[in-house]
């Protein structure tokens, strides 16, 4: 049985900390002189990319070489759909090269989950889905806070999280919603109703746990951790925002505000970032901002990902070893 | 041509809302009409005629679909008038009503005495096509109704789009008026539904899948509402999916505007969660809904809101299937799945029995104004025996469709039309087609 | 002081016990020192998890003797094994810890079973990531025999001789059980 990493939805704890634990691993790895390890010798790494991505696929990519993995990357932009093939064809044409895991990031939601349907030797890890998990980001944002609170000698349960802007459109908020769900944490959902619907707090996660606010000092308020995320000029055209404007005076996380409303407060976002629309550039280059550890970590978490998938891949029985 | 031989349909129970009946009663058929329906016993001297023992089975007028599509002409890999009249003979449809969304679409008397020849040739079920509301229903040109009439069309649709010019609906409205003849509408305002895929809930935004809200199709189903009772024209509502719906219908029925609906088997009989797992058999439109949108449907039924029920019946090729939830075709096979749906939710206690015929017979049959779907002396002999207790596993090869995207598939289900009349001609023969039994025997 | 232990099942025979262990700690610990009498570059490298507790002995046994501070270093080598796709159980990686110079060093790896070698060909190649020692030498507990690569031991507690299929199994007081190598016929689990 191929293992596949879908989305965070479904992971118990302990799932989520043996990837956490592995990737931990891979830090001291990435610190090393020699920045590789035999691992995936032998193994192939195919990332099939139908969105854009910069900074995921080249994560993704070092993490497979940093492995000693084959990887080749392959972009295929939006257009080659209207060319004719099918997402289906595409992605049976790459299993016929055998490759032991496909990272596979796409602008529709449940498209990884479709693909992993038709595979039956490949493991597929969702790089991305539309607006619906983003798993790889969501743990390594959980790695960094954890190296965070590992300082302040607190673990990752028990705390106060806050994810701040277009909740509706992101797919990092969703894994990142389920994984501090399960780790039993505290959810809010700060932002304006077009964009964090009331629906979002008991009727998506089915829990208490998740609370909506649409003020953003309240919504601040005690918390640990806030989350800001990415606003995109579409979302003006659509509608959901008179203008960027209105939304950064009512919704910019501002270190005035945190001092204000959540002094304690460490920052992260997913990036890219639109600087003065969700996040001021004192909060993103200030000293609550982890911004910077969270890139280091994604090698890490998609080396522990792609170690543990790929092991499953063409498992054999034990052997001696000794 | 042979004069057929009169039919003696004996022994079963007859169900017709139209006329009150349910209960024993024997059946004469004879030159396509209905000649006798009288008390066990009476029909026994017609020793000329074939004699068909329904003990233990309903004898039903021949249901009536409003609301199948055809695929032909343009799409013939998808579905051709003849597979659509088979599948809908085995399904115990002896009339459907074609859309025009074809390619080209059935705006000109061309298209539709086509398919009438088309529908003809087949020798199953009646084929009754409906005309384009605007030509190629693109919502900017009327169609001709009066040609289109005259050709055979009797309703109009752009089913597939909604009709987005409040002004034009307007005046296709008043022209139909003056043919006697209903517009049945699609009903989505595109500027809520914005490309959604599924239904807007709790569920879509954790999916991450573009939600199309109800309201989508509340506010269109109000502004024909307001429409019909300004020109007076008749509306008919297609595949009404929500509660809302449901309760704009009833009040606009009360308030005496002339108004009749439809629902779709899959709107009552699957909802949402339907969507869990991305998979396209479940999508469609409008999209399936929730439990409360469901109860108001079945609430609808109950009341007698709720005058058809049409299945909608969508055939598309596989490989539009087999592709990213929001980029799949909408919609399932009904055809041959809506009898038997239906008269589980009827042993199930959720409909009476009458109802359930007057849902897919007499309602249909006032709704378009046809003059089918009863069973009485004179009338056409539009007749199915069914089995009600057939309990019977939908297997891919039972369907008579070109196209096999049907959810149901693999389900057991409950009822089968062994016989289907239509006008007066044995169709189906214990459950197979008539002409594939002849072909066989040779 | 008296310790409870974790027992072990009543069906493993015992090979070596506390006093067994305890003198062969001592001997391979002077037998590493008459080797070579430069304990400034002398590293102790345990392979975990078998050899973890057993280098540290070695490297408190040394510094006992000599009265001097040896290095210490564990190494995992999870990620250098050859059976990546066969080990069914959820390998946990525990990280590697070399807080010394690599290059130039003198190495003494320490595992507890010798048995195919390919555990210590792993060894080999995680330390020479790391750096250029000047040489790597091998200190095993019991080496049960039957390799599959050319690998040998320069200091072996005890030589034990076993059946292909039969397992040896060392448990230390680091772990919770009384000292002790055993041998154990399949399948114990």
């Amino acid at each position: 049985m191929v293992d596949h990493l879908l989305g965070i939805q479904g992971l118990s704890k302990s799932e989520i900390y043996r990837y956490l634990d592995t990737a931990h691993s891979f830090v001291e790895v990435s610190e090393r002189d020699i920045k590789k390890v035999p691992t995936l010798r032998g193994k192939t790494i195919v990332n099939v990319f139908f969105e854009p991505s910069t900074r995921t696929l080249s994560s993704f990519d070092i993490a497979g070489k940093r492995l000693s993995a084959d990887t080749i990357n392959v972009s295929i932009g939006s257009s080659s759909v209207k060319k004719g093939e099918t997402l289906l064809d595409t992605v049976r044409t790459l299993e016929s090269m055998n490759p032991d895991v496909l990272v596979m990031r796409h602008s529709e939601s449940g498209a990884p989950h479709f693909a992993s349907r038709y595979l039956s030797r490949t493991s597929v890890v969702n790089a991305g889905d539309g607006a619906h998990e983003h798993p790889t980001q969501a743990l390594l944002d959980l790695l960094t806070l954890r190296q965070h609170f590992a300082t302040k000698k607190r673990g990752l349960e028990g705390l106060r999280v806050g994810f701040v802007g277009d909740v509706r459109h992101s797919r990092v908020a969703r894994s990142s919603i389920w994984a501090h769900l399960t780790l039993g944490n505290e959810v809010r959902l700060i932002g304006p109703n077009t964009l964090v619907p009331t629906d979002f707090a008991k009727g998506a996660f089915g829990t208490d746990s998740v609370r909506v606010y649409n003020d953003l000092a309240k919504g601040l308020e005690g918390l640990d951790v806030v989350v800001s995320l990415r606003m995109q000029l579409e979302r003006q055209e659509e509608h959901y925002v008179p203008n960027l404007d209105e939304y950064s005076k009512e919704y910019c996380v501002s270190e005035r505000m945190l001092a204000k409303y959540a002094p304690d407060s460490i920052v992260i976002h997913p990036g890219p970032m639109n600087r003065g629309t969700e996040i001021s550039g004192d909060v993103a280059d200030g000293p609550r901002s982890l911004i910077r550890q969270q890139v280091t970590n994604g090698v890490a978490v998609r080396m522990a990902v792609l170690y543990l998938l790929a092991r499953t891949v063409g498992a054999t029985e034990e052997v001696g070893h000794g | 041509m042979a004069k057929a031989r009169p039919v003696v349909i004996h022994g079963g129970t007859l169900i017709d809302a139209a006329s009150d009946r349910d209960g024993e009663f024997d059946l004469l058929i004879e030159d396509g009409k209905v000649k006798a329906i009288e008390k066990p016993g009476v029909l026994k001297e017609h020793a000329e005629a074939e004699h068909i023992d329904a003990k233990k089975q309903w004898v039903m007028p021949g249901c009536i679909d409003l609301h199948v599509h055809l695929r032909e002409p343009g799409e013939e890999w998808k579905e051709t008038v003849q597979t659509g009249a088979e599948a809908a003979a085995l399904g115990g449809f002896t009339s459907i009503c074609c859309m025009p969304n074809t390619k080209p679409a059935n705006d000109s008397a061309e298209v539709t005495r086509f398919i009438l020849e088309k529908a003809k040739a087949a020798g199953a079920s009646r084929v009754l096509p409906i005309g384009a509301i605007s030509m190629e229903r693109k919502g900017k040109q009327l169609a001709p109704y009066s040609e289109l009439a005259k050709a055979g069309c009797v309703a109009f649709s752009d089913d597939g789009d909604p009709v987005a010019d409040a002004g034009l609906m307007r005046r296709a409205l008043e022209w139909c008026l003056m043919l006697g003849l209903p517009l049945s509408c699609h009903e989505e305002d595109r500027n809520l539904s914005c490309g959604g895929c599924m239904n807007e809930s709790p569920r879509s935004l954790r999916l991450g899948l573009k939600g199309f809200p109800g309201v989508a199709e509340d506010v269109m189903i109000a502004r024909d509402i307001e429409l019909a009772r300004f020109t007076k024209g008749k509306v008919h509502i297609c595949h009404v999916s929500t509660a809302r719906g449901v309760e704009l219908i009833r009040r606009a029925k009360n308030d005496g505007i002339n108004i009749t609906c439809e629902v779709a088997p899959h709107h009552l009989l699957l909802d949402d969660s339907c969507c869990e797992t991305y998979d396209t058999a479940f999508k469609m439109m409008p999209p399936l809904k929730d439990n409360e949108d469901i109860a108001g449907l079945i609430a609808g039924l109950k009341d007698g809101t709720v005058d058809a029920i049409a299945s909608d019946h969508a055939p598309h090729d596989r490989d539009s299937k087999l592709v990213e939830f929001s980029r799949a075709t909408v919609g399932i096979l009904g055809l041959q799945t809506s009898l038997p749906l239906l008269i589980e939710m009827s042993a199930e206690g959720v409909l009476s029995r009458r109802r359930m015929v007057e849902l897919l017979c007499s309602g249909p049959a006032k709704s378009f104004d046809l003059p089918y779907g009863r069973l009485s002396v004179g009338s056409d002999a539009d007749v199915i025996v069914v089995d009600p207790n057939r309990t019977w596993r939908f297997a891919e090869e039972d369907i008579r469709s070109k196209s096999k995207n049907s959810p149901f598939v693999g389900r057991d289900l409950k009822g089968l039309a062994v016989h289907t009349f239509v006008g007066g001609r044995h169709v189906v023969v214990n459950g197979r087609l008539a002409s594939e039994m002849a072909l066989n025997t040779k | 002081m008296t310790t409870k232990y974790k027992p072990v099942p009543r069906e493993w025979q015992l090979v070596m016990d506390e006093d067994t262990i305890a003198r062969a700690v001592s001997r391979m610990s002077f037998e590493i020192l008459e080797k070579d009498r430069d304990i400034k570059n002398l590293a102790i490298v345990g392979i975990r998890t078998g050899g973890e507790f057993l280098g540290k002995r070695l490297q408190q046994e040394i510094q006992r003797i000599e009265g001097v501070d040896v290095t210490y270093g564990v190494i995992d080598i999870t990620l250098y094994r050859d059976d990546l796709s066969s080990a069914q159980s959820q390998p946990t990686l525990r990280g590697t810890d070399l807080p010394f110079r690599i290059a130039g060093s003198r190495i003494v790896l320490v595992d507890d079973v010798l048995f195919t070698g390919r555990t210590i060909r792993s060894a080999l190649d995680a330390i020479i990531d790391f750096g250029r020692p000047r040489r790597v030498e091998l200190a095993v507990l019991c080496d049960r025999g039957y390799r599959e690569l050319p690998i040998q031991a320069d200091y072996v507690g005890k030589v034990v001789p076993c059946q292909r299929s039969q397992l040896v199994r060392v448990r230390l007081s680091e772990m919770g059980y009384r000292d002790g190598a055993y041998l154990i016929d399949r399948e114990e689990r």
